[in-house]
């Protein structure tokens, strides 16, 4: 931040839009404190009745990878495909397993 | 990967139709570009506030006013999702603000021009943000994850503007001979800043191959501007509205309406700072920033009181 800047903190807000349904990244919002953040939030993301719950946090707690490392990180998964049913050969005419 | 290879691998995954995020490697053009074209979109949501916050105090109902003061805090809220995308860059708010404040950052020029009268509100709700959702729904395509993202958000919105644009101009068409007269005196004066808000012609766009290429945009100016007028000229027949232009004609091959020359002498004056009202537009905007330093001040000093309660707690 450059020394004129007089932003607030940034803070990243997540909703959930259904009881029992993942909390989605929305978008961010500038706030100086944690309820403005939430009534900043609610009014920049949810004028539609888009959301029943919400979280915001800020910006600087997020760490993330990035898409240079990502072949190298994910790698692991990689070549483990009997953690899927389809690995698995069912005798001929078994159903609903 | 040298940087050659980096530009070779970039576009293979815009051509794959991977969508590039903040942090992966991008060239400086395409950054640059995007951070030009989405700073100049908050912008222009925000300064677009402006023509229609003249009416909320004049609107002829509560239902007229409870809806415009919707779709002005719409628009408030499409800028600020779109600071929010340009700020995934690392760029500042405040940098953006002052580069607006000062003439350096560009906003569209379509909010140069004065909202005269009532059925003004009608017009720039039919016609502009009608304008604004052909390209729009173009963009939310763009390949830039943070712009596509925010894209689709004002789209799903901006549908409810141009539908009570319409509205009001359907309303003042059925109503008394004054009515008409103000409803196509506006429809005169907005229909062809808002064919301008598609930009320069394709041969004369000094961006559009550079941004099809890289999926910044993916449709061209005149194919845009050309499914606008499409759209709109029915719409405008359809309530009894003239289209002021002469040289309007259905070509029954191509299924288009064709349209006369756009008079770019007028588009780059305003462009160029010297529309009806840029320098109105500009410092309304400076004074109430200023206006607002002290809550600012509050704001953060309250933040930093209820941290340090936080602290001892």
């Amino acid at each position: 931040m450059t020394e004129k800047s007089n932003q607030f903190p940034q803070w990243e807000v997540f909703i959930q839009a259904k009881n029992g349904g993942p909390y989605e990244h929305a978008g961010s919002v500038h706030a100086t404190d944690k309820n403005m953040a939430l009534q900043n939030a609610r009014d920049i993301y949810t004028r539609r009745n888009e959301g029943r719950s919400l979280w915001v946090v800020q910006t600087d707690n997020i760490f993330s990878t990035t898409r240079e490392e990502e072949a190298e990180f994910f790698d692991p998964a990689e070549d483990k495909i009997y953690r899927t049913p389809n690995f698995y050969k069912m005798p001929a005419g078994t159903t609903n397993l | 990967m040298t940087d050659e290879q980096k530009l070779v691998h970039f576009q293979e995954r815009i051509d794959a139709g991977e969508k590039i995020e903040p942090k992966d490697w991008m060239p400086e053009a395409y950054r640059k570009t995007l951070l030009r074209q989405i700073s100049q979109h908050a912008h222009s949501e925000v300064i677009g506030m402006q023509p229609e916050g003249n009416w909320v105090l004049r609107a002829p109902s509560l239902r007229a006013k409870k809806i415009l003061l919707a779709k002005i805090q719409d628009e408030g809220g499409h800028g600020l999702y779109l600071y929010s995308a340009a700020e995934t860059f690392g760029i500042d708010r405040s940098e953006m603000i002052e580069q607006l404040q000062t003439g350096k950052a560009k906003y569209s020029s379509v909010f140069n021009y004065p909202t005269l009268n009532w059925a003004d509100i009608g017009a720039i709700g039919w016609l502009v943000d009608g304008a604004a959702i052909v390209n729009q729904t173009m963009l939310a395509k763009c390949s830039f994850g943070p712009y596509a993202r925010a894209m689709v958000r004002i789209c799903k919105e901006e549908g409810f503007h141009q539908r009570q644009g319409y509205e009001i101009m359907a309303k003042m068409m059925a109503g008394t001979k004054e009515q008409k007269e103000m409803a196509q005196d506006a429809m005169n004066r907005w229909w062809w800043p808002s064919l301008m808000m598609f930009g320069p012609h394709d041969s004369s766009s000094a961006h559009t191959s550079e941004s099809m290429k890289w999926k910044i945009k993916v449709e061209s100016n005149d194919s845009l501007r050309q499914r606008f007028v499409n759209r709109t000229v029915e719409q405008a027949h359809h309530i009894g509205l003239t289209v002021p232009d002469l040289n309007l004609t259905y070509n029954k091959e191509t299924r288009n309406w064709n349209f006369g020359d756009i008079n770019w002498d007028e588009f780059w004056t305003v462009v160029n700072g010297n529309g009806p009202c840029n320098h109105q537009r500009i410092a309304h905007h400076i004074k109430y920033h200023r206006e607002g330093e002290w809550v600012r001040e509050a704001a953060v000093a309250f933040g930093k009181k209820q941290q340090k309660q936080n602290s001892l707690n």
